[in-house]
């Protein structure tokens, strides 16, 4: 399958003297995890499939500093930031979309006062975007009736109001949505934001990404959604946790929507 | 000697109000304390949040059993408190019932006002049982004990003693009893007192009146010595209120100029400084006490009623970790308030007492729980900001003490070296293509 896989890098396209329509910013998750690294690969099949010019920033790309500033180190995030800027506005890129929220909040909302302009979007809004442009259809046939529910990612949700983007497109696979108790601006954290991902825990009574599995098991879903490659490293230890990894998945809606197509 | 109560209440009101113009003029210097920031954009937005926010109760109801019943009460206090007008004229000139010239108008006035009075007693006898008798958990954490326990009964008292005195004085009150209009309730607690002479109702009536009055007085003086400021608070926190996305944290700028100076070529690092910019840099980076935080996080402190809908919302408290958002408001004020008194008994001049809110209030254990998700953001009915606080502290000891969790650290040399948080190189950054 990779061979399929077409993923031009702003470095080629520049040398052809052509400007992708969109730059993905892949992020160290979606380009070094081994589990993110497959969500990835879902959406550029799914860009490949709309005929999207994108392009990725390969080896220029760097972390955004995400990390580090919730840890409480600005210098090395605005270090990163500036860095990151300085390459973006010299390929001259316009528009963003990334897999990941972290990402996507930094860059949208904290490199402009750092001269880094973009439109940024996650992939669950430029997934969306294309299906209403009918760019790519969905044709729901492996998810049609499975019980699915979201798990909103704190950073794309609470920290940017996007809550309906991933929904109406896990709706157009034909798919049961439940929601969870707590859903949407009231969503529980899956425990990996603000740099807990990088570290163990303090100490209490249960770990967050159980907690929060547990609220997702209380819907009996056939699969746990989610829209951030973090959440999903949360969600499946805590499925593991729960010794429910053989009866529920938990998938990027990227990665649904490029197997209901059977990419 | 006719003049004697006049002039009495004339005191006890100069006294009543003076106080609390005192210890208002406090608070608004030790908000000071803090950090300037610009909030001046922006203002239309500002005020429809205020607007909504505070004035319109919008977040309250996010939680309607609770959300209702504070209506009530809220709506209670600022219509209620109309009456209070007619008390000070009636009580600065010896007048009664001044403004019942007003007629029908008045009738509905006052009978509006004795529901509401009603409804405020079940409202704030429900939340007294909800605290003490259902003992909802986020009543009894970890900090909701002393003094912040009993602060939030005794405003529950007040409330109760100054509604049944409002109806106490209206019942007793025969001439008013007898015109028939505005006793809507009165007049089912007025049989209460028949075999009564009409010396001792009206005696009664005016021991209700004067007590209803001082006791609004005390309950106004009370207000900043308690959590219930939020009344006042609410709406200049509402409108200084962050409007950027919750996401958004804000960047240092100190650290930006030092950023372009290191990455800037034609800088000169060992130029002297341009006049001026020198006092631009601040003395440290993040906080480790109240003055290093900005005037509207103060603001925030004083605001906060503990109502720990925040700390309900928070995955870590909820884990049962040390981090509380409602402790990290809490304990800001308290040290805040412990600067001020120092600064009181200092003649204006704050003197190093050895302490600061971070570890003597605030622990590393708590700012490290944190997952800045920004659950306590969004519950917060007044929009305060525990998660800036945290974020400036755990700036402080990474910046200035470089004092995170090793783990912390070993990802932090990870982004330096090879820009990702895992020990990846750089260059392979695109292998995934070919997996």
């Amino acid at each position: 399958m990779s061979e399929t896989l077409k993923v031009p890098t702003m470095a080629e396209y520049t040398a052809q003297g052509k400007q992708p329509e969109v730059l993905f910013w892949v992020g160290c998750a979606g380009s070094f995890d081994d589990r993110a690294k497959k969500i990835t690969k879902a959406f550029v099949k799914l860009l490949n499939k709309a005929n999207v010019e994108f392009a990725v920033l390969g080896t220029e790309e760097s972390c955004t500093g995400d990390p580090a500033k919730r840890a409480g180190n600005e210098f090395l995030f605005q270090m990163q930031a500036v860095t990151n800027i300085e390459v973006l506005n010299a390929y001259e890129v316009k528009t963003i979309v990334t897999a990941c929220p972290h990402c996507f909040n930094t860059i949208k909302n904290e490199y402009p006062s750092l001269g880094g302009n973009y439109k940024v979007m996650h992939h669950t809004q430029f997934l969306k975007n294309l299906l209403d442009d009918g760019r790519l259809t969905i044709e729901g046939g492996n998810f049609k009736g499975k019980r699915i529910t979201f798990h909103d990612p704190c950073y794309l949700g609470r920290a940017n109001n996007v809550y309906e983007a991933p929904r109406d497109l896990i709706r157009k696979l034909d798919a049961e949505l439940v929601e969870m108790k707590s859903c949407k601006s009231r969503g529980l954290c899956c425990g990996a934001g603000g740099a807990q991902m990088f570290k163990e825990p303090e100490k209490g009574d249960k770990d967050v990404n159980v907690e929060r599995t547990e609220q997702a098991l209380e819907t009996k879903p056939e699969i746990i959604a989610a829209g951030c490659p973090f959440c999903n490293t949360m969600m499946t230890d805590g499925v593991k946790t729960k010794e429910k990894e053989n009866d529920i998945a938990v998938m990027d809606i990227a990665e649904l929507i490029a197997n209901a197509q059977d990419l | 000697m006719d003049y004697l109560p006049n002039i009495l209440f004339a005191v006890i009101l100069i006294l009543g109000i003076g106080y609390f113009a005192k210890n208002i003029s406090k608070l608004r210097r030790n908000i000071k304390l803090g950090q300037d920031i610009d909030v001046s954009d922006n203002k239309s937005q500002r005020w429809k949040n205020m607007a909504m926010i505070a004035l319109g109760q919008s977040k309250m109801v996010v939680r309607p059993v609770a959300g209702f019943l504070h209506i009530i009460v809220y709506l209670g206090f600022i219509i209620i408190n109309i009456e209070v007008l007619e008390i000070v004229i009636d009580g600065l000139f010896g007048t009664h019932r001044v403004l019942s010239g007003l007629g029908s108008f008045y009738g509905f006035l006052i009978a509006s006002f004795e529901i509401l009075a009603v409804l405020v007693l079940i409202a704030v006898i429900v939340f007294w049982v909800r605290r003490n008798i259902i003992k909802l958990k986020r009543f009894w954490k970890r900090e909701m004990t002393s003094w912040p326990k009993n602060d939030a009964n005794y405003i529950l008292y007040f409330e109760m003693v100054l509604m049944t005195l409002f109806l106490v004085m209206n019942a007793t009150d025969v001439q008013f009893q007898e015109m028939n209009s505005g006793n809507a309730i009165s007049q089912f607690i007025a049989p209460w007192f028949e075999g009564f002479s009409e010396s001792t109702l009206h005696l009664i009536e005016r021991s209700a009146w004067w007590l209803h009055i001082i006791g609004i007085l005390i309950f106004l003086n009370y207000l900043y010595f308690s959590k219930h400021l939020h009344i006042l608070l609410a709406f200049p926190n509402t409108y200084y209120g962050s409007l950027q996305p919750k996401g958004q944290l804000n960047n240092l700028e100190a650290v930006t100029k030092e950023v372009k100076m290191m990455m800037d070529p034609n800088v000169d690092p060992f130029a002297a400084p341009e006049p001026g910019t020198e006092s631009d840099m601040p003395a440290k980076f993040g906080a480790s006490d109240v003055q290093d935080l900005n005037w509207v996080q103060l603001l925030n402190a004083y605001t906060c009623t503990e109502c720990g809908r925040c700390t309900s919302e928070c995955p870590a408290n909820q884990t049962g970790k040390q981090l509380s958002p409602r402790k990290i408001m809490m304990d800001t004020r308290d040290r805040l308030e412990e600067v001020g008194k120092n600064i009181d008994a200092n003649k204006g001049v704050f003197k190093d007492d050895g302490k600061q809110l971070l570890d003597d209030y605030i622990t590393r254990e708590e700012l490290w729980a944190c997952t800045s998700c920004n659950a306590c953001v969004e519950a917060c009915p007044v929009n305060i900001n525990p998660l800036s606080i945290i974020m400036d502290m755990r700036r402080y000891l990474v910046m200035e003490q470089s004092a995170a969790p090793t783990e912390l650290n070993n990802m932090m040399t990870n982004i330096e070296n090879n820009g990702a948080p895992w020990p990846y190189n750089q260059m392979d950054r695109l292998n995934w293509k070919n997996e």
